[in-house]
């Protein structure tokens, strides 16, 4: 999926980017660009500003400085729903699923209110449209069960399918793969790949390296809220202060 | 769908035609009068429902939404003589305008923050209402019902009938908003606020919508009690027993689903009359916190809680 025509506007610049908890400064001045159709790796200690950052982009926090321009749109200011609207869409650490409802009910939410177009789509056929996500992240057999039901694996995958029902055009998955078995990594490295493959744009949180060092065509290390390394994985995974914040001096 | 829509409608007709029947058939004003207070009950519940069911929000201010209704209803009636169809509309249009007010101010917090801002609101209302001299500020103030039009021979009649159209038009809204986008996306947000606000679900605008279609009803359903009595004052128009005794029956019948309300007020509301009538009107609060203890304890998902599983249970065993 490179691009032939020459370099293209990224789709997501963040320029400048603080944020404070009180005297606590989760991320300090953070820059970078991210390319459309990119396939983005995160990483970081605990507590560097990952999710920090990722919550930054899709609106649920207010940054003290810094912009985030999303397409051509400076987006700093808007509420999460409206970010979801212009495309970006995003899994929870901890799955949050609506958990009084089906699989499918979930995904509804995303087609209801995440449509550009607002046009009225009948009944059936939005149940196709979920359907055929259901299909592609493997969850077609547990459409009409309520989420309650699901295992863990499952609920990340619904979560991902939650955020694909929003069509997104960059998707943020932040550590969809902790606490899985190392097949079920696969699966969820494997669902993600393919979508990148469809054009979507993603930003991949991450603490399992294979994951990362498979998955991305670029990483970026933050420590203590500063981008410490950037750049081709296996040149991030040899920086002297990469190691030496994962492994401590 | 469409089925379950014209067993409604047809359902809701004969509600109505027999609620007619009964104002031409009995000549007794007890059972208006104690029906009456059934009626108001259900539409109170549906509507607060419509916010603390739905969506999650619970509102401790049931009795300032009511006592506003009363209280327009009272002005309108001082100032201009107003027929009770106007004082009806009108009362709907001030409790959207307050749920929209209160919802802007308030509906930011989330959870608990909510219910306490309801209950400060109530005494705020309350407290301006008794020093209104104009409206019979803390002595309150009597009323003359007109006389009863066609085909109601008295006006509690009628007021009851108008009581019963409140209700079909309550759970026709509940029943709408609970099968649309809007319910879909209050159920979200009542699941998880964020996580509903990241898969693009307007949250705030959302909870306001519910508190001005709430609120609105809520009103509506106070404007017809001051013309019932007769007489209004600031204590009891907006007396806590309101917010109390509606919390209990939304949460007793069941706030998944619009059918909880109903049956919870029809439940509560008839036993309160009967008790209130049998033994005393202080007994009927005693029953209320007992039942509302053993239904958060043994039934947290109310009287439709149990039925839904009722059902899964017998479903679940011919598999």
């Amino acid at each position: 999926m490179t691009s032939p025509s020459g370099p293209q506007p990224p789709l997501l610049q963040i320029c400048a980017l603080t944020k404070r908890f009180g005297g606590f400064i989760a991320l300090d001045n953070v820059s970078v660009d991210i390319r459309s159709g990119e396939r983005f790796g995160l990483i970081g200690p605990n507590g560097s500003g990952k999710t920090t950052l990722i919550n930054c982009i899709s609106g649920a926090f207010r940054t003290e400085a810094g912009t985030v321009v999303f397409g051509d749109e400076d987006i700093t200011r808007l509420p999460p729903h409206i970010r979801t609207r212009r495309g970006i869409a995003r899994s929870f650490q901890i799955p949050r699923p609506f958990k009084s409802m089906t699989v499918v009910e979930n995904l509804m939410v995303a087609l209801d209110f995440a449509s550009v177009s607002g046009a009225f789509v009948p009944t059936a056929q939005r149940r196709d449209t979920v359907m055929s996500i259901l299909t592609q992240t493997g969850l077609a057999s547990k459409a009409d069960m309520s989420t309650l039901g699901l295992s863990q694996v499952e609920l990340r995958k619904m979560e991902l399918a939650r955020a694909m029902a929003t069509h997104p055009k960059l998707l943020i998955s932040d550590e969809a793969m902790a606490g899985l078995s190392s097949s079920e990594v696969d699966e969820v490295l494997d669902l993600l790949i393919k979508l990148a493959g469809q054009g979507i744009t993603i930003i991949m949180i991450e603490h399992i390296m294979q994951a990362v060092m498979r998955f991305s065509e670029r990483v970026m290390c933050l420590d203590a809220g500063k981008i410490i390394a950037i750049g081709a994985p296996a040149e991030v995974m040899a920086n002297q202060r990469v190691q030496e914040a994962y492994l401590g001096t | 769908m469409n089925r379950n829509g014209i067993l409604f409608w047809i359902g809701a007709t004969l509600f109505l035609v027999a609620a007619l029947l009964m104002t031409q058939v009995i000549g007794n004003q007890y059972p208006f009068f104690a029906c009456y207070v059934i009626l108001q009950f259900i539409v109170l519940a549906v509507a607060w429902s419509i916010l603390g069911g739905y969506a999650g929000y619970v509102n401790f201010g049931t009795s300032a939404f009511f006592g506003v209704g009363v209280y327009t209803a009272v002005f309108l009636f001082k100032a201009f003589g107003a027929p009770l169809a106007v004082q009806i509309v009108a009362a709907a249009a001030v409790g959207a305008f307050l749920g929209f007010a209160l919802g802007l101010l308030t509906l930011r917090m989330q959870g608990i923050f909510f219910s306490i801002a309801t209950i400060a609101l109530t005494i705020i209302i309350e407290t301006s209402v008794t020093n209104w001299r104009y409206v019979g500020g803390a002595a309150g103030i009597q009323l003359q019902r007109p006389l009863g039009t066609w085909p109601f021979d008295d006006y509690v009649q009628m007021l009851f009938f108008v009581q019963a159209l409140l209700v079909v038009l309550a759970i026709a809204i509940a029943r709408y908003i609970q099968a649309s986008w809007i319910g879909r996306g209050l159920q979200a947000l009542k699941d998880d606020e964020l996580a509903a606000e990241c898969t693009g679900v307007p949250t705030l605008r959302l909870k306001v919508l519910a508190c001005v279609i709430s609120g609105a009803l809520m009103c509506a359903a106070g404007a017809p009690a001051a013309m019932y009595l007769q007489y209004a004052d600031p204590s009891s128009a907006f007396n806590l027993n309101y917010s109390v005794s509606v919390l209990a029956m939304s949460l007793i019948g069941g706030t998944a689903h619009w059918a909880g309300p109903v049956v919870g007020a029809i439940v509560l509301g008839a036993t309160q009359q009967l008790l209130t009538v049998t033994i005393s009107s202080e007994v009927n609060v005693l029953v209320l916190g007992v039942m509302l203890v053993l239904f958060v304890v043994v039934a947290p998902e109310g009287i439709i809680g149990l039925i839904r599983r009722a059902r899964r249970n017998r479903s679940g065993s011919k598999a």
